[in-house]
């Protein structure tokens, strides 16, 4: 398998072999991510990081595996102080940054943004969110975090919350559908993960459940998978207090769970894990952020050509 | 004079050199004139069936009159009418029957649904869709950007 050069942009883009590969390599490199390994893997690499959107947690873990790894970074610095506030083509930024940097890490808020930066750049682009597109490394992060505290092949999973516009969700569901796993949606009515994503689930001969109802599932998962639930998807205040309520992991729910079972968020969190599960065995969160350090260092090795 | 235009009891006058577009589903006779720009680009007469007996199923025709397609109009074509055949006709004869072959892959000519696509925007690009063809008939476009799909309506997202 040779990833060298190639462009990180969509899950659609991998197959489970490919998955598989990039999931063993973060976990050799797991010392190293932890800090407990030194590395010289990035040496004289210039990583370039291109964000049009804020962001902390991604931006910094790339920051954390090239610095672990012995490279650099060059940051966009701020919007409104460069040339794309006079109106630069993100096709020109790119056709410029390319000759300054090994590999360009991109988010921008236009859906498409990463593969038209592909088409122009001779370096890697790896795709760090477009708009309300595609996440990959956000993916392989929740893929590597399954890995490394449940299982992964045949997961039971249940993904709660804003399904019908959360693109984790999508993405994530996506990819478990390589893996057999089995599916539990739940999410309020009015935001219930589209059909045409439901039906292609099925189509894998994925078993997928859709109901509004945590209880249901409780008993039964491997995985609780959180997103995040925005007041704006509501008519009123009232609604989304209910239905916030309703989807909370607490205590007492978890009480009815599998012992091992684990709690997931892609974080920031609102109200959606009680504080008090932190220090349970079941939360995984603050972990599940942590592996986005080796799955990202892995990524980068592999398309910089640094491991095979 | 030549009666296949009669064949099936459809009055029209015959044309002399020409295409006739034949099998159009139902109903998209005037998304064809609009893919080829008609009138806006031919001389000749054009004459359109709509709802016309084909063979089982109504179907709309449209015959041009001095002008032969490209095959980037064709593909166009077959995005709305994939059953549609072309029929090149030279001294009242058919020449040529041929049925539109849907692209795999087409550039240029859709606009993608989503106005947040990159391709939307004032970068220098041309949009690229994938095209998939799972049941006859039933067309959708993948835009290679976003991954939105175009699957209704496709001839109002092409320019
Ligand atoms: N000279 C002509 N002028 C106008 N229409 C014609 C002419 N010749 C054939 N056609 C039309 O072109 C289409 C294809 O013709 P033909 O090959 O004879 O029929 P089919 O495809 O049904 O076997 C038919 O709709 C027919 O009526
Ligand atoms: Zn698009």
């Amino acid at each position: 398998m040779n990833f060298t050069n190639m462009d990180i942009i969509s899950m659609k883009d991998f197959s489970r072999d490919m998955i598989d590969h990039i999931l063993n390599v973060a976990e050799e490199l797991e010392p190293v991510a932890r800090g407990e390994k030194r590395s010289n893997i990035f040496s004289n690499v210039l990583l370039s990081l291109l964000f049009f959107e804020p962001s902390t947690r991604t931006r910094m873990s790339f920051e954390s595996a090239i610095i672990r790894g012995g490279g650099n970074v060059l940051n966009l610095g701020s919007l409104e102080a460069s040339s794309i506030s006079k109106g630069e083509t993100l096709a020109d930024t790119i056709r410029v940054v390319e000759g300054y940097a090994d590999a360009i890490v991109l988010r921008h808020p236009k859906e498409g943004a990463a593969r038209m930066a592909a088409e122009y750049s001779s370096v890697p682009i790896i795709n760090a969110g477009d708009g309300a597109g595609q996440h990959p490394t956000q993916t392989l992060l929740d893929l590597y975090t399954i890995k490394r505290e449940s299982v992964l092949d045949g997961v039971k999973i249940a993904i709660a919350g804003d399904l019908k516009y959360g693109r984790t969700a999508h993405s994530l569901c996506y990819a478990l559908s390589l893996y057999g796993a089995e599916i539990n949606l739940v999410s309020p009515d009015s935001l219930q993960m589209p059909e045409e994503i439901v039906n292609d689930l099925r189509g894998q001969n994925i078993n997928v459940y859709q109901t509004s109802v945590m209880e249901e599932v409780i008993e039964d998962i491997d995985v609780l998978y959180a997103t995040r639930i925005q007041k704006e998807r509501f008519p009123d205040v009232t609604e989304y207090e209910k239905v916030a309520a309703s989807l909370k992991i607490t205590p007492g729910l978890l009480d009815k769970a599998k012992i091992d079972l684990k709690v997931m968020h892609p974080l920031p969190r609102v109200n959606e894990i009680d504080a008090s599960i932190d220090n349970t065995n079941h939360a995984c969160y603050f972990k599940q952020s942590f592996y986005g350090v080796p799955v990202r260092m892995a990524l980068l090795s592999l398309v910089m050509g640094r491991l095979k | 004079m030549i009666n296949t235009t009669k064949k099936n009891g459809i009055r029209v006058q015959p044309i002399k050199n020409g295409t006739v577009i034949d099998h159009i589903q139902a109903g998209q006779a005037l998304n064809v004139l609009k893919i080829l720009d008609i009138p806006g680009t031919s001389q000749g007469t054009v004459s359109i069936l709509i709802n016309a007996p084909g063979k089982g199923v109504r179907k709309d025709v449209v015959k041009i009159e001095g002008r032969e397609l490209e095959s980037k109009e064709v593909d166009k074509i077959s995005l709305i009418a994939p059953n549609a055949t072309i029929n090149i006709i030279r001294d009242f004869d058919v020449v040529q029957k041929q049925r539109v072959k849907i692209p795999k892959f087409i550039e240029e000519f859709v606009r993608c649904i989503n106005p947040n696509c990159i391709s939307n925007s004032r970068e220098p690009i041309i949009s690229k869709f994938y095209v998939t063809n799972n049941m006859p008939g039933n067309i959708y476009l993948r835009c290679k950007y976003c991954e939105k799909t175009i699957d209704e309506n496709i001839a109002d997202y092409l320019h």
